[in-house]
Order: C-alpha cells, then sequence, then structure tokens
C-alpha cells in the first residue's frame, strides 16, 4: 500500500541548541485515520511544521505520498492539507475569502474555488458567516474554518494538530463526524490530540512522542496490551464493609465512599474473581467503569507526564 | 504547478494586495495626496511664486514630478512592508508557505501590489498638482519606465524589511530615518546643480536622485544626472533586490524556524 507519510531519521536541532525532534522514523499507510501524541513541547508541532514547510529540518527525509519534499516540493505540498493549532488567518479578511485565496495559492481556479468553498462552508455550517470579517467568528468556528481552508484544494492527506482543543463536547464530536466522514471518503488523516478518548476513538494507529523521540508505535490495540495495570471504579447496592475490602486488598481496593470502591487488575488477574469476592459477600455490583480512559493510563505510563 | 496554477496562485496574491489597500484607502491613499497637495500649495504656490524658473519652468512645474516620485516611493515600500509584516505577524504567511506557491511567485504577487499602489497615488498626486500647474510630457516612455522600476525597487525593498523585521516598529526605521531623508535630499525640491560641488558629488550617491531625475526628464526635458545613467542604475538595483529577496525565500529567513 502506497505510504501516505515516511519520515526517516527526521532531525530539528533549533538555533538555541533545543533538539526537538531526534532521529524519528515514522510511516502512515494512505487510508489511515493516525494519531500522535504527546505532552506538550514533545515535539508534534514541530514535527508538523516540518511535513508542512514553515521549519526547516536540520536532517532526515520526508516523503508525502512518495514525493520527496527536498526534490518534489510542490508535488509533496499539493498532496498536504493542515490545520494548525493556533488561528493563523487575516482577522480582517471575509470568511469565504481566506477559503477562496487559499485555493488560489494551489493554483485552483476562482469559480472553482467559490463552488468548493460554498460546499464546505454549508458541511461545516460557516455559511451564513461567509461575508463576516473572521475575526467576528467563536473559537470554535475559527477552527472549523480552518478545516474548510485546509480542505478546499482537496488535499489526499490532512493532518490535524489538536483540532478540537478549547472546543464544546458537541461541536467535538460533530467535528469527529466530519473527520471519519473524510477518512471513510478515503482521506489520510493525521491528528495530534491532548484528549485521548478522541485518539481511542478515531485512530487505529498511533505513535507516541516524547521528547521529540517517537517512544511507542502501533494499533492502538496492541498498544493497550503494552497496559499492566487498569484501574477501575465500582458502584455498589450495599455497603463495602472493611472485611470486604481487606478480601479485595489483593486488587488494592480502596473505598471511595460507603457504596463506591476502586480497585486494579493487572494482566495476571481476572475481573471475575472481584465480581466473585463481592457476590459471596453479598454485595451486588450496579455500575463498574475504568477510572482513567486506558490509553491515557498509558500514556502517563510511557511518558511519567500528566496529559494537560 | 503548471503555467494556469501559477497564473492563477499570482492573481490571487496580486488581488487580495489591491483588495486590502482599496479597503483601508483612507490610510493607503489619502495621506499622500492631502501631504502633497500641502507641499503644492506651500511650495509651489507661496513660496514657489518667489522663485525664478528654471530652465524655462515654473519652480511649480519643477518639483511635481519629484513630488510625485515622493509619493510613489513612499506608498510602494509601505505597501509591501506593512502587508507582508502583517502577514507574518498574524501568521497568516503561513497559508502561502505551506502552499506550493514559487517563492518567485510569492514576491511577483506582492510587488504587483506595491507597483499598483504606487501607481495609483501617483496618479492622484499628480491629477491634484493639475489643479495648481500645467503639465507638458517631454516622454511618455521614460516617465512610464522611470514610474514602474521605481516602483518595483521600492516595493522589493519594503519585502526586504518586512521578511527581517520582527516587530512593526522595524518596518518604520526606514521610511523614517532612510526613505525620507534621501527622498528630500534626492533633488525633489532643487536642482543639484545649485548646490555647492562637494554637495553635488554627495548627491550622487543617493540612489533616489537618479529616480527623481529621470522621472522630472520625462515631464521637462531636464535632468540633474543622465538619464541612461539612472535607468542603468534603477535595473542594477532591481536585480539586486530581486535576487536577495529570491535568497531570503530560499533560506526561509525571517520566515521559517
Amino acid at each position: 500500500m502506497l505510504k501516505a507519510l515516511f519520515l526517516n531519521q527526521l532531525s530539528k536541532t533549533y538555533a538555541t541548541g533545543v533538539h526537538a525532534l531526534e532521529q524519528v522514523d515514522l510511516t502512515v499507510e494512505q487510508g489511515e485515520f493516525f494519531g500522535l501524541l504527546g505532552p506538550n513541547g514533545a515535539g508534534k508541532s514541530t514535527l508538523i511544521n516540518i511535513i508542512s514547510g514553515l521549519v526547516t529540518k536540520s536532517s532526515g527525509e520526508i516523503k508525502i505520498f512518495g514525493h520527496d519534499l527536498d526534490r518534489e516540493l510542490t508535488e509533496a505540498k499539493a498532496c498536504l492539507g493542515v490545520v494548525p493549532q493556533e488561528f493563523n488567518f487575516n482577522i480582517f479578511e471575509k470568511v469565504e475569502d481566506i477559503i477562496v485565496n487559499q485555493a488560489g495559492y494551489y493554483g485552483v481556479p476562482r469559480a472553482k474555488a467559490l463552488q468548493s468553498a460554498e460546499t464546505l462552508l454549508k458541511q461545516l455550517e460557516l455559511w451564513d458567516k461567509r461575508h463576516q470579517p473572521s475575526r467576528v467568528l467563536s473559537g470554535g468556528m475559527k477552527r472549523r474554518l480552518m478545516i474548510a481552508r485546509a480542505l478546499v484544494h482537496h488535499p489526499k492527506l490532512l493532518i490535524l494538530d489538536e483540532p478540537t482543543a478549547g472546543v464544546d463536547v458537541e461541536l467535538r464530536r460533530s467535528m469527529w463526524e466530519f473527520l471519519q466522514r473524510l477518512n471513510t471518503e478515503g482521506m489520510t488523516i493525521i491528528l495530534t490530540t491532548h484528549y485521548l478518548e478522541e485518539a481511542e476513538q478515531l485512530c487505529k494507529n498511533v505513535a507516541i512522542i516524547n521528547e521529540g523521540k517517537i517512544i511507542e508505535q502501533g494499533s492502538v490495540k496492541d498498544l493497550l496490551t503494552k497496559l499492566h495495570q487498569e484501574t477501575f471504579i465500582a458502584d455498589t447496592y450495599e455497603n463495602v464493609d472493611a472485611n470486604t475490602l481487606q478480601v479485595l486488598q489483593i486488587f488494592q481496593a480502596k473505598s471511595v465512599d460507603a457504596n463506591t470502591f476502586e480497585f486494579s487488575i493487572n494482566d495476571t488477574q481476572v475481573l471475575n474473581e472481584v465480581m466473585k469476592i463481592l457476590d459471596t459477600a453479598g454485595i451486588r455490583v450496579r455500575s463498574i467503569r475504568s477510572k482513567t480512559n486506558r490509553l491515557e493510563e498509558l500514556f502517563v505510563n510511557l511518558t511519567h507526564k500528566k496529559p494537560v | 504547478m503548471n503555467k494556469d496554477q501559477i497564473l492563477t496562485a499570482y492573481w490571487t496574491i496580486t488581488r487580495k494586495e489591491c483588495v486590502r489597500f482599496l479597503r483601508i484607502w483612507k490610510q493607503t491613499l489619502l495621506p499622500s495626496v492631502v501631504t502633497t497637495g500641502l507641499y503644492y500649495v506651500i511650495f509651489g504656490t507661496f513660496i514657489g511664486s518667489q522663485i525664478a524658473p528654471i530652465n524655462g519652468h515654473t519652480y511649480m512645474q519643477f518639483i511635481v514630478p519629484g513630488l510625485v516620485m515622493m509619493a510613489v516611493i513612499t506608498n510602494a515600500f509601505a505597501n509591501v512592508a506593512s502587508s507582508f509584516f502583517g502577514s507574518k505577524f498574524q501568521r497568516d504567511i503561513e497559508e502561502l508557505l505551506i502552499a506550493p506557491t514559487p517563492n518567485w511567485v510569492i514576491i511577483a504577487g506582492y510587488v504587483t501590489g506595491g507597483v499598483l499602489r504606487g501607481i495609483l497615488v501617483g496618479a492622484l498626486v499628480l491629477g491634484v498638482a493639475l489643479f495648481f500647474t500645467k503639465l507638458t510630457v517631454y516622454n511618455w516612455v521614460i516617465v512610464i519606465g522611470f514610474l514602474l522600476l521605481t516602483s518595483v525597487v521600492f516595493s522589493l525593498a519594503g519585502l526586504f524589511n518586512a521578511a527581517f523585521a520582527k516587530k512593526f516598529d522595524d518596518t518604520m526605521i526606514v521610511p523614517t530615518f532612510v526613505l525620507t531623508p534621501l527622498t528630500y535630499l534626492g533633488g525633489v525640491f532643487y536642482s543639484v546643480h545649485a548646490l555647492p560641488t562637494l554637495w553635488q558629488t554627495v548627491s550622487k550617491a543617493n540612489p533616489v536622485l537618479y529616480m527623481v531625475s529621470g522621472f522630472r526628464y520625462g515631464f521637462l526635458g531636464m535632468a540633474d544626472v543622465n538619464v541612461f545613467v539612472s535607468f542603468f542604475l534603477l535595473v542594477t538595483l532591481t536585480l539586486a533586490l530581486l535576487l536577495a529577496n529570491l535568497y531570503i525565500f530560499k533560506k526561509g529567513y525571517g520566515l521559517k524556524s
């Protein structure tokens, strides 16, 4: 299968001496929905900016759909659409002009660009705002504007740098649906996010980057098998007494309140054992849930930092 | 990108630049018209009426080409410097940098915007001059050639300045401390032949002198410097600034980390 993105030994050292990326190898297959995870300052944005041509790499090789960024810059760039983390449009320009001008920079004729802009602005519910200067848009609308702008030249690879940061739950879910639809239609998508639920929900494969290095890479399913311990919270109808908690100590059980306790299962234990002990004690379980998102737990374990 | 796509990208940048300066015409077109109008009244009419004709031309007729050129220089420079730095400041320059638009097309688009504003303001200033004096054109080719080349030179200079500028103040330093003195000392209000020999020689190090002189030659048929020398200097400056801009865009100085 054709590689949408191929990075080979990519490194970046800034003039200040900061090593932002160190020999990063990464491959994203065509049609994938790929997640790039990492704490703040891990190198995610540097990586995206190098791919976009906004930051100069120190060494390494980048190919976008087989086009080398050093030798076939124009072809490589034509395949790429980027939604950056921070707003980077002219606040005095009208919404429609931002989209149409971006298309123009890719050589799309104005008449065709106006048609594409109409379709995208309607899809992203910005059509009513088309004649407004972009500064009057809400934060969520500005994010959608950047998505529309990145899509106007019909890229094969879309990179989104934390597109749902600061976006309310409803809008986030509608963005997920929109991105999933694009992916289903064949677009390769690379997403960086702090919301690990988002990565688990959307991405089949992920890479975790920390201190400029890829520390884990693979399918979400495979990565989760590396999680050696998972913490759960159980709500019960009956009080969990001290004796039962004592028996559950092998699962590091701790009382939260009279009808709630948390416990941990490692990869040699099974949940059925907990249920059996509770059943013997005559305690009925109303609900049970993971204390944290599983990917988040793995992420914290790997990076030793709490995601923001 | 093929030829049509390149042309589309070029027109998009040019159109965007024109829409920008026309949208804020009170800031971009009007000030030069008002300022130069005052120069016409004060220097041309009040003071000029007391000055003897220069080579058969009134003082007002003498200063009009220089004042038009002054407006062209400041507006061509300011348009590109403020627009390009504004795009860097708001980061919408990234829209262009991530696109496959070749660097020379980006430069051409911005420069065309600067040239069009320079010429438009120049035409307005010239129009105002017609309220004060009669003007004849000695050679249209020279007038248009110097107008175009001068606005290209200062548009390229504005782009070069903006690429390196880190704050808005940096885009004001050159117009205030370099362009204004060079323009005022570039023979707009006087003929360098009226200066002592030493200052005539010093004045010849000022490139604006050659532009004003050549442009005035197009109107009045009189020049401080040989018109071919002026033309050669303008072409040289154009090529040097073009190459300098192409180089900084290729290397990403002031544009990429």
